[in-house]
């Protein structure tokens, strides 16, 4: 009677279409011993004995997965202290850049008033130059011969 | 994590070493606690485990093909040795452990969920992105597979 069952799971086994209570029946009547076994069926007890076995077993190397939180902590505080060094960072920079910026615009007055200075004594330079050529034209006048010659 | 040691099996059964199941088993650990948020949107945390096992280990299989690297398996004995090969045919079960050995990926896989670690068709289904269906077709293929190679084993074994 039980044989008739083993065999009738051990044909749906190898279609795919036993059950998984079927499949443990089978893995039990394979894992007795050998004389229980229908001699007939003996070539197929290394099937379910090895997937039985292998069930068993385990990893043995410690995994921690705890580090990980330790890291994620870690992150935490190292973009709190970011975030402090960026902001720092920003509030200096732009400290320094308006410092810059009132350095430049004085440079840049202080320029524009030495070329005002320049230019005012240029225009008193050519001023001069007038009472030169009003000097040149009277030369011109009282002594033409000789400036034809 | 309770099934922590499914994964193993199955990253062992796929890489063949324990060493490199080891690490196959911490990177994936490991990209779990990372998509820790993602997980909670899946149907099944351990479906999905399972399909980053596989995944894993298929592209560490991949690349080692690439590359032209040799698994260094601990377990993987010369055929040269007659002697071993005897003692070896006597020993059912590492004959079987061969056997799986030679099997495709997919076969190996089916295997490994159904026959070791009992899950349903669904199941497997979801960790393997296959539908039940396809799953049956497989595992019974794959089962077919196994009982020829054994026998083929047996007959040479005996004569």
């Amino acid at each position: 009677m039980e044989l008739d069952n083993i065999e009738r799971y051990l044909e749906k086994y190898f279609e795919g279409s036993s059950s998984i209570a079927e499949e443990k029946a089978l893995q039990d009547y394979f894992a007795g011993a050998e004389e229980h076994i229908a001699p007939h069926l003996r070539e197929y007890a290394p099937v379910f004995r090895y997937f039985s076995r292998s069930r068993d077993e385990t990893s043995t190397r410690e995994i921690r997965i705890g580090t990980g939180r330790r890291k994620k902590h870690v992150y935490g505080w190292l973009s709190a202290a970011a975030v402090v060094a960026i902001a720092a960072g920003i509030w200096f920079s732009g400290y320094t850049s308006r410092d810059k910026e009132a350095e430049a615009r004085l440079a840049y007055e202080e320029t524009v008033q030495a070329l005002y200075m320049i230019g005012e004594n240029l225009n008193k330079g050519t001023a001069r130059m007038e009472y030169l050529e009003e000097f040149d034209q009277t030369k011109k006048r009282i002594l033409p011969e000789r400036e034809l010659q | 994590m309770p099934f922590k040691d499914k994964l193993f099996r199955l990253a062992k059964r796929l890489l063949t070493s324990t060493e490199e199941a080891e690490d196959a088993l911490q990177e994936v650990l490991l990209k779990l606690w990372v998509n820790k948020g993602k997980i909670t949107a899946y149907r099944s945390v351990e479906a999905f485990a399972v399909t980053t096992t596989r995944n894993y280990c298929l592209d560490r299989l991949r690349s080692k093909q690439a590359s032209n690297l040799k698994l260094a398996h601990s377990n993987y004995t010369d055929e040269a040795s007659s002697l071993q090969r005897q003692v070896e045919a006597r020993d059912s079960v590492s004959l079987m452990h061969k056997i799986m050995q030679g099997l495709p990926e997919q076969q190996k896989m089916v295997l490994q969920l159904r026959d070791v670690e009992q899950y349903e068709f669904e199941e497997i289904g979801d960790m393997l992105e296959m539908n039940p269906a396809s799953v049956r077709v497989a595992l019974s293929r794959a089962r077919k597979a196994v009982r020829e190679e054994l026998i083929k084993k047996h007959n040479y074994g005996v004569g």
